[in-house]
């Protein structure tokens, strides 16, 4: 028997055809949708006179859209109100379980997921949205597509894709104080660029990401796609186990145990290949921080921004745009730059471990008067959560309030945007050109960078 | 009504036929073109596809003040065409298919690069909008063929699966799959192929009892 890799595993149980001279047929366990890229798809059966085949595997949330203050009053901009809408409408057609706003279940679509035991090991999951990645850290096939995808998945249940090569990142040792997976990532991703995982399918492995607990694992997998990877997956282990157990959607009685027992043989067999492979010391990695456009274009908080020094042709001419766009200047250091907002939240960061890390780092302190502070929970049972333990009191007391799930100032689609010019260090994935808002420059940090800066008002290492 | 190679019936072409093309292109020598700038995530809120081949590069061709910027290339006269030709790396970022549908709609049948972001390049095949991936020395000679003269004609055979820039006769062959090539010759789309197969994938959800 061939040694195979778990991403292998996964993928080859759920072919249903090999396309001859073509992509694989294959079959999805788990979809979820979000207002955004579904409306179009729903239209598409509609014009084709179908059915959804499969609604009971079918999940929806709305999130990109929805304000995240106010959300018991009727959504203000009418392009977004009339999504949202479309959504809910779509749902109550097909009978698809739909967690819209004011509903316990509403959250950042790849924050439900997990929290409700949808996502669980060894599934392929798919959603139109690049972060669907988040969910491999179950050790599940997950990946983003693209609206007439998730109008093939809506039809049939299955999808065309050509498999994927496969990588391994192994990232082994112990991580230093204040370094969390957001810092993982962000080395990852500036060691191999925004474009050195295209065409592969990544598994991270190693003891860096063992001692993660799923919370971090999901940030790691997150943001696997900025480096180009099709997704990114971490092999289950006690821990993840441990997490999806006695959730609403997870196997129960005797199913649980047959789950279990399938789960335990969800690793990469020895001596599988992979066609690329990475290796890191978790020793190397410090809290970093964004300075371009890109996700690749990060630095430890303690470095000096890098010169074009050594680049030619289009690669400097980009470098020189990107620090143009930013206001940074080659070789000046990134500490102690004036920030104007924060933004603790997003798919990548918005969970209950996120808000414990910056509210323990503030306790006591008091924001920065310069600062504009969101602090966006991931989901309803997040901020329930932050409640529970008291979190707000100590929020509030050092000058931050909390408010209402959503995908808030990660992508400028709803009210939360960043004034052009402005700075922000942002928890979340993205920093290309306007992303924020028209002119906006985000910085992408970790949760605790972002507490140190709300409270310095400037770059600072916690 | 047609049938297909793989036997099942067509009820609308949800695609474009692509067979043959020859144009001038429209140049973006700009490395790590994302998804953001091609279709920036304000313009996401349609719930029809229209009116996206307007806001294509939309941050880049059009001022603050909406008024066009004189000085991105599609506001350039000189340059027109349904090629598209952009720096490596294009297409990078979110799996909006949107950014697809911009391209598309504003005219463009190709695109061309030395490297496309993989998420970009399977919405667009899905869309009629084929992606030739060229290498970086055959990308540099194509931006130099423009510069040199502006309304250069290239041509694309996807039958031959070859790329020819008309001013100095260099010809290259591209990838494209087997099945993707026979979608876009002919218009056909994957979800009539997935619809055809119902009783395969129920097969495959229900295995046989032991």
């Amino acid at each position: 028997m061939t040694a195979k890799t778990l991403f292998d595993k996964i993928w080859d149980a759920h072919v249903v055809k090999e396309v001859e001279g073509g992509p694989n047929v294959l079959y999805i366990d788990r979809h979820f949708i979000h207002e955004v890229t579904s409306p179009v798809a729903f239209l598409g059966l509609k014009n084709r006179g179908l059915k959804v085949f499969r609604p009971d595997q079918t999940t929806a949330t709305p999130d990109h859209n929805v304000p995240t203050e106010n959300q018991h009053l009727s959504i203000v901009d009418e392009m977004s109100r009339n999504q949202v809408e479309m959504l809910r409408r779509n749902c109550e057609e097909h009978g698809i379980t739909h967690y819209g706003l004011g509903n316990d279940g509403h959250g950042v679509v790849h924050i439900i997921g997990p929290e409700q035991g949808l996502t669980q090991p060894g599934m392929t999951i798919v959603c139109g949205d690049s972060h669907t990645s988040t969910h491999g850290a179950f050790g599940a096939v997950a990946f983003g597509i693209g609206t007439s995808e998730v109008e093939m998945v809506l039809a049939s249940q299955c999808i065309m894709q050509p498999k994927p090569k496969k990588m391994l990142i192994t990232v082994n040792g112990d991580l230093k104080p204040n370094v969390t997976a957001k810092d993982i990532v962000l080395y990852i991703i500036a060691k191999i660029s925004t474009s050195g995982g295209t065409g592969h399918f990544i598994e991270f492995a190693g003891t860096a990401f063992e001692q993660l607990s799923m919370e971090g694992r999901m940030t790691v997998c997150n943001m696997s796609i900025e480096c180009g990877a099709r997704g990114g997956l971490i092999a289950p282990d006690e821990k993840t186990i441990e997490y999806v157990k006695g959730r609403q959607f997870a196997p129960k009685g005797e199913d649980w145990d047959k789950a279990v027992a399938y789960w335990k043989t969800l690793k990469t067999d020895e001596g599988a290949e992979f066609d690329m492979a990475y290796n890191f010391d978790a020793a190397d990695i410090e809290p970093m921080i964004t300075y371009g456009t890109n996700p690749g274009m990060g630095i430890k908080i303690s470095e000096k921004i890098p010169t074009s020094e050594g680049l030619t042709g289009n690669d400097k001419v980009s470098f020189q745009k990107s620090l143009q766009y930013m206001g940074f200047s080659e070789g000046e250091a990134i500490a102690g730059k004036p920030i104007d907002y924060v933004f603790l939240g997003s798919c990548t960061n918005g969970r209950i471990e996120d808000f414990r890390s910056f509210a323990q780092y503030v306790k006591g302190k008091k924001k920065a008067d310069n600062v504009v502070v969101w602090l966006v929970p991931g989901s309803v049972a997040v901020e329930k959560q932050i409640r529970e333990e008291g979190l707000v009191e100590i929020l509030e007391a050092a000058g931050f309030e909390l408010r209402q799930p959503g995908c808030s100032a990660c992508l400028a689609m709803n009210p939360d945007k960043v004034p052009a010019g402005k700075y922000s260090v942002s928890t979340t994935n993205r920093n290309f050109e306007g992303r924020q808002g028209p002119g906006a420059r985000t910085l992408l940090a970790s949760p605790l960078v972002a507490a140190a800066c709300a409270v310095t008002g400037v770059v600072s290492l916690p | 009504m047609p049938t297909g190679r793989w036997g099942f019936n067509y009820k609308n072409m949800a695609i474009d036929k692509f067979i043959k093309l020859q144009s001038p292109a429209v140049p973006l020598p700009i490395e790590n073109v994302d998804t953001d700038q091609i279709i920036p995530a304000r313009f996401l809120k349609a719930v029809e596809r229209k009116g996206f081949g307007d806001n294509l590069f939309r941050d880049w061709r059009y001022t603050s003040g909406n008024t066009p910027n004189p000085s991105f290339v599609m506001n350039k006269p000189q340059y027109s065409g349904t090629i598209l030709v952009g720096g490596k790396n294009f297409g990078s970022g979110s799996s909006r298919e949107h950014a697809a549908w911009a391209i598309y709609d504003a005219g463009f049948k190709v695109v061309v690069s030395s490297f496309f972001a993989d998420i970009f390049k399977g919405n667009a095949l899905n869309n009629g909008l084929l992606p030739v991936q060229v290498s970086p020395e055959y990308l540099e000679e194509i931006f130099s063929t423009i510069e040199k003269k502006p309304k250069s004609t290239f041509t694309v055979d996807l039958e031959k699966q070859t790329f020819t820039n008309d001013v100095t006769g260099n010809s290259i062959e591209f990838e494209i799959t087997d099945y993707k090539k026979i979608c876009l010759l002919n218009g056909y789309d994957d979800i009539d192929y997935l619809v055809a197969m119902k009783e395969q994938i129920e097969e495959f959800e229900t295995p046989p009892a032991p």
